[in-house]
């Protein structure tokens, strides 16, 4: 195994793009992806690209076909794929494109990650969504997603008395950062009244404890780390790839409180960096639903059981405090177009450590993770990036 | 959702039968054909077994969403009981005022209508869960 960098990263403005297609939007954050590396298309020896549901969504499948024919590369017969595994495709992607470039099978991949969700009526992405937890069992029994990680918020709840207001506190850290993030799907600060008070999506989660529905693409380049410095004098090493599942259907699990996914990830990534929370200068949290972010910092050692919210009420999750929480703004505010979005937090991370984060700078970031959930929690994908 | 795909798991859903790995004694719903505990040991050992629909709410949540199917239905709720066999049952609980849900609450299941009229036009039906009033 060699040694793996990020050369090169771009992304879309997250949002609402009735004016942009899916194909438009690959190809744009690919191209300033590979912009930002100094290399040209026709440099990448091969595409893998994370996409949840295009399918569904625009009735479009073979994506990575399509996307490498559009981003100029037919000619040159590269092989392009499409990764799949819910919310993380976009982390799945990068998994399996470090796999490549780490095995030594090819030495120029883009990653990328894509998804054009605004084509369709709510209900609709609502069901595609639900797509993502188990449709016989689950979902065929009037299960959302948002319903799902409701009953995840009220176990939760009850376990540690947990409060609304405690919860709240996540999406208002998160719209904060999504201020001063100029491809931010939402670019405005937000109150705990404005959360408690938003309408009610699934008891106890509002529509402010939930994630937009977002279209967006972001792309990073991948070349051995030994080789980094010829293409750009900031290379990012990735410390750590790792990736755990566990049980589909939250009925299936022991527990609703704990994501033995995300803890198994993150112990194999702190084991693979050889770092610990302690060293995480900032972290970009699957925030898809407020109780997943919770379970999440729990799940990777940020916080003790039933201990999140205090990180909250304490001020550390905010840009400037101990641990530097979703400096992008997170699903929540940058937005979640779900293919992208793995791919998506890895692009911020990049910027910060690069210094390049503008408003919302961590000061001296030097080891950034990564954490994307697909799912009710049931696939967690952890990356860890150093400066190098 | 066309009709073989509904129909496939009708015995199931119509009936709450489960699964039982004969090596560790746990049960399962949905039915599985390996025990995860177990893995090899349990290939081909896997035994039906017929819950009682008795269980308790493990977790709940009230959902007011416009959801495909469930459109004439909502705000409705939804819960995970926990059963007195081992498995835990994704389902809606009818039947009650949503305000009276709360966790620990006996309930039974019962054969309904599950959601109206999908794609294909085909009525499903299935479990819910109602009060149960002597537990
Ligand atoms: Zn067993």
């Amino acid at each position: 195994m060699r040694d793996v960098a990020i050369i090169g990263a771009g992304e879309t403005k997250y949002g609402e793009h009735w004016d942009k297609s899916l194909r438009d939007l690959a190809v744009e954050a690919g191209l300033k992806a590979l912009e930002d590396a100094g290399i040209c298309a026709e440099d990448i020896q091969a595409i893998f690209g994370g996409n949840m549901s295009a399918g569904s969504f625009v009735g479009q499948d073979h994506v990575g076909a399509l996307i490498a024919d559009f981003a100029g590369l037919a000619e040159h017969k590269i092989p392009a794929m499409r990764i799949e595994s819910a919310c993380a495709s976009g982390a799945a992607a990068l998994h399996t494109g470090y796999m490549a470039v780490a095995s030594g099978m090819y030495d120029i991949v883009l990653v990328g990650g894509v998804e054009k969700m605004t084509d369709l009526p709510g209900d609709m992405v609502t069901d595609i969504l639900a797509g993502a937890a188990d449709r016989e069992w689950e979902v065929f029994l009037g299960a959302t997603f948002p319903s799902l990680a409701a009953m995840m918020a009220r176990r939760y709840m009850y376990e540690y008395g947990m409060t609304r207001e405690q919860m709240a506190l996540f999406p208002v850290i998160a719209h904060k950062h999504g201020a001063m993030n100029p491809d931010a799907h939402f670019q405005r600060e937000i109150t705990v009244d404005d959360v408690l008070n938003a309408p009610m999506v699934a008891d106890p989660l509002t529509l402010m404890n939930c994630s937009p529905v977002s279209d967006g693409a972001a792309a990073v380049v991948l070349a051995p780390a030994e080789i980094a410095k010829k293409y750009t004098d900031s290379p990012i090493k990735i410390l750590a790839s790792t990736y755990a599942n566990e049980y589909i259907s939250l009925h299936s699990r022991k527990s609703l409180t704990e994501s033995l996914s995300t803890i198994e990830a993150g112990r194999k990534a702190y084991k693979m960096a050889k770092k610990e929370p302690k060293d995480i200068d900032l972290a970009e949290i699957h925030d898809a639903f407020s109780i997943i972010a919770i379970e999440g910092l729990e799940g990777l050692g940020f916080a003790k059981k039933g201990e999140a919210a205090k990180l909250a009420e304490e001020g550390q999750l905010y840009y400037d405090g101990n641990l530097p929480y979703n400096p992008s703004g997170g699903l929540k505010a940058k937005g979640h177009p779900v293919g992208a979005t793995g791919v998506g937090q890895v692009v911020e991370i990049v910027k910060q450590l690069r210094n390049e984060a503008g408003k919302r700078q961590v000061e001296n970031a030097r080891v950034g993770m990564a954490h994307n959930v697909g799912g009710t929690m049931t696939s967690s994908i952890v990356h860890i990036l150093e400066v190098m | 959702m066309v009709v073989p795909r509904f129909w496939r798991e009708r015995r199931y859903r119509y009936s709450l039968i489960g699964t039982r790995c004969p090596v560790c004694g746990t049960v399962y719903f949905p039915p599985r054909s390996v025990c995860p505990k177990c893995g090899r040991k349990s290939m081909g050992k896997m035994e039906e077994v017929q819950l009682s629909g008795k269980g308790k709410v493990y977790s709940y949540t009230i959902v007011h969403q416009n959801v495909l199917g469930f459109k004439y239905q909502k705000p409705y709720v939804m819960a995970i009981i926990e059963t007195p066999e081992g498995p835990k049952i994704t389902g809606q609980i009818v039947d009650v005022d949503p305000e009276e849900v709360h966790i620990g609450m006996p309930v039974h299941a019962v054969f309904r209508r599950i959601a109206e009229d999908g794609n294909s036009g085909i009525i499903q039906y299935g479990y819910k869960f109602v009060p149960d009033e002597n537990p």
